[in-house]
């Protein structure tokens, strides 16, 4: 009998031990992300973004040059990147909720908007991982967290922010898509959206929405933690390609991309 | 081939500056009274194949030329000072990632929103507490529009040398004036620096840029590291000017930038009337050029410290001369410009005291 190798180490991953918790699906976000980089054969010329939250240290994960950029500014450093660097490079950011969706919300909707040529990985989990489990701009209603501790009171504090259905309200981007870590099969649906998007970054603006567990932040064993997201986030963020490339907001169908003010002086 | 004497206003001759210096990549968000930077800009990087980018706020721009300068790039942002109160973050964060960028801040007057007219009020922030953590900024000072357009080109040739931020500070005056200046020839700098984040050739290993050490011991090496680089600085980098102090004059001004100016001509015409008096003019607010004040201080009785402000230049003038030596503060703040005649009052009342 011979052995061969099933399932071997990701290439772009690098030896460091991962500091996530047990169950924590970062560490699959990480390997997709170095799998598509590694597949496309793009190493030498990708620069990573990693944001502040459990991802801050992605950087010792994923073998590329990388940028650590400062709470929520992410898409602001990576956009300086973008536009510093020789055309041919590939530029991504990957971030957390509370660093995207909250303290940075400014940064990623003004870098969708002006089509910025990058590909953004959102990795929601609903909640502050790195801080202890506090309240995120996507906790669920009724969700308990250490600042939220009788469940999240959509009446105070808002509902859930779904980026994806937001940034879709703009023109310029090229893709924008959620999809879930949840199952084996969702894994690899997830991998083609980030294939796509790097794919697609020369292009304009790429936004993969990733839907997490946080077993630790959540309270729940990590298999519970993947029963938890389908029964309750799903119906919150459904997971589904919200922009083709070429593909218009349903709001501005009569919005044409070579309109032009009448008046110009 | 330096360029033909030519007028041009200070904000603009900034700009052009830092595209003959080598920046080929501006980043900005609107606010008075510096927006001829970014307009400038907007017209100029085109023509010179660069980029310019307007943010969508100051907060956004510093963390653009971040990322600009971890790409090799040489990149600059211009702001006010409530917008450099917004960068303080990124600026800190450019000193713990030990990279390379210029900032330019023509300063108005505060606190809160202030008003939009010429004032010195951020020497403190820049100089003592802007952003977090154990860090230090070279500071520029230019008093003139030439001087400021010569202060560009070492502004980015000080920040690579150290990677780390440089600051020129002028004020509104500077910023609006229109004088005629000489420019440098066009330059370009390359990126291909080894501490860049280009995309990793399998000839090298790769570039992590990064501000987090989060093991103290580690960070404390690495704040070690940035000492050593002010240490540097400290020693070389310090720049002033004295100016009529041959005679040893028993007043000596102290004033920076613009004010400086207004002072040499408040000093030629007390001179005039017989008396004695000289200037010391900081041209990096930081490094404070230790040295040089008090060579300039040693043989005067008092010193008297002119400023657009509340007198936020006299903590360093007491650091240095100590309290024996009386520091007098005479100036104006809220973005009111001192005038000639009532400097010359100042100095006068100076030499009633002594």
């Amino acid at each position: 009998m011979t052995e061969t190798l099933a399932f071997g180490r990701t290439p772009l991953l690098t030896h460091n031990y991962m500091h996530y918790c047990p169950g924590c699906t970062h560490g699959v976000a990480h390997r997709l992300v170095a799998e598509v980089i590694d597949e496309m054969g793009i190493q030498d010329r990708t620069v990573g973004v990693s944001p502040v939250g459990c991802a801050v240290l992605a950087y010792n994960y994923i073998d590329v040059d990388f940028l650590e950029a400062a709470h929520g500014r992410a898409p602001a450093a990576a956009t300086g990147l973008r536009r510093t660097l020789p055309p041919d490079r590939y530029v991504f950011a990957y971030q957390g909720d509370g660093d995207l969706a909250s303290i940075g919300m400014a940064e990623i909707v003004h870098a969708a908007n002006r089509g910025e040529k990058l590909t953004i990985i959102f990795v929601n989990n609903a909640i502050y991982g790195m801080t202890g489990g506090q309240m995120a701009p996507t906790t669920l209603p009724g969700m308990k967290t250490t600042t939220s501790p009788s469940g999240r009171d959509a009446e105070q504090t808002g509902h859930p922010i779904r980026v994806c259905e937001l940034l879709d309200t703009l023109v310029a981007p090229k893709f924008i898509a959620r999809g879930s870590l949840s199952s084996p099969k969702n894994v690899l649906k997830a991998k083609k959206l980030l294939r796509q998007a790097f794919e697609l970054q020369h292009t304009g603006f790429t936004f993969v929405e990733l839907l997490s567990t946080c077993p630790t932040g959540w309270g729940l064993s990590p298999n519970d933690s993947l029963a938890w997201l389908d029964r309750n986030m799903l119906p919150f963020f459904p997971t589904k390609v919200f922009r083709e490339p070429g593909a218009m907001p349903e709001h501005a169908a009569d919005y044409h991309p070579d309109l032009r003010v009448r008046d110009a002086k | 081939m330096p360029s033909q004497k030519q007028l041009m206003k200070g904000a603009e001759a900034i700009a052009e500056a830092a595209i003959r210096a080598g920046c080929r990549h501006f980043f900005g968000y609107p606010i008075t009274p510096q927006n001829e930077i970014p307009e400038y800009m907007s017209k100029r990087m085109p023509e010179v194949g660069g980029v310019y980018l307007q943010a969508e706020s100051e907060v956004a721009a510093v963390n653009m030329i971040f990322g600009g300068a971890a790409s090799g790039a040489r990149v600059l942002t211009s702001s006010s000072s409530p917008g450099l109160s917004l960068m303080s973050e990124g600026a800190s964060y450019l000193v713990g990632a030990e990279l390379p960028a210029v900032i330019v801040n023509i300063m108005r007057g505060g606190p809160g929103l202030g008003d939009i007219a010429p004032s010195q009020s951020d020497w403190l922030m820049m100089t003592k507490g802007w952003g977090h953590g154990d860090k230090h900024y070279i500071s520029l000072c230019p008093a003139t529009v030439q001087e400021a357009v010569d202060m560009m080109s070492l502004a980015f040739e000080l920040a690579e040398k150290y990677r780390n931020p440089v600051v020129l500070m002028g004020d509104g005056l500077l910023g609006q004036m229109m004088e005629p200046v000489v420019f440098p020839e066009l330059s370009e700098a390359s990126p291909d620096h080894p501490w860049a984040a280009r995309g990793k050739p399998n000839s090298r290993p790769r570039v992590i840029v990064r501000s987090l050490y989060l093991d103290p011991a580690e960070l404390e090496h690495h704040v070690d590291h940035l000492y050593e680089k002010f240490g540097q600085m400290e020693r070389e980098e310090a720049r002033a000017e004295t100016w009529m102090c041959d005679d040893e004059p028993p007043v000596l001004v102290c004033a920076f930038g613009t004010v400086a100016r207004i002072a040499k001509t408040a000093i030629g015409k007390l001179r005039a009337e017989g008396l004695r008096v000289g200037l010391w003019r900081p041209m990096t607010a930081w490094p404070f050029p230790v040295d040089s004040l008090m060579k300039a201080a040693s043989t005067s009785d008092r010193v008297l410290s002119i400023e657009m402000n509340k007198g936020q230049l006299v903590d360093d003038l007491r650091a240095v001369l100590g309290h024996d030596k009386p520091i007098g503060f005479w100036g104006r703040s809220g973005g009111v410009v001192p005038t000639v005649d009532e400097m010359m009052s100042a100095i006068r009342a100076e030499f009633a005291n002594a």
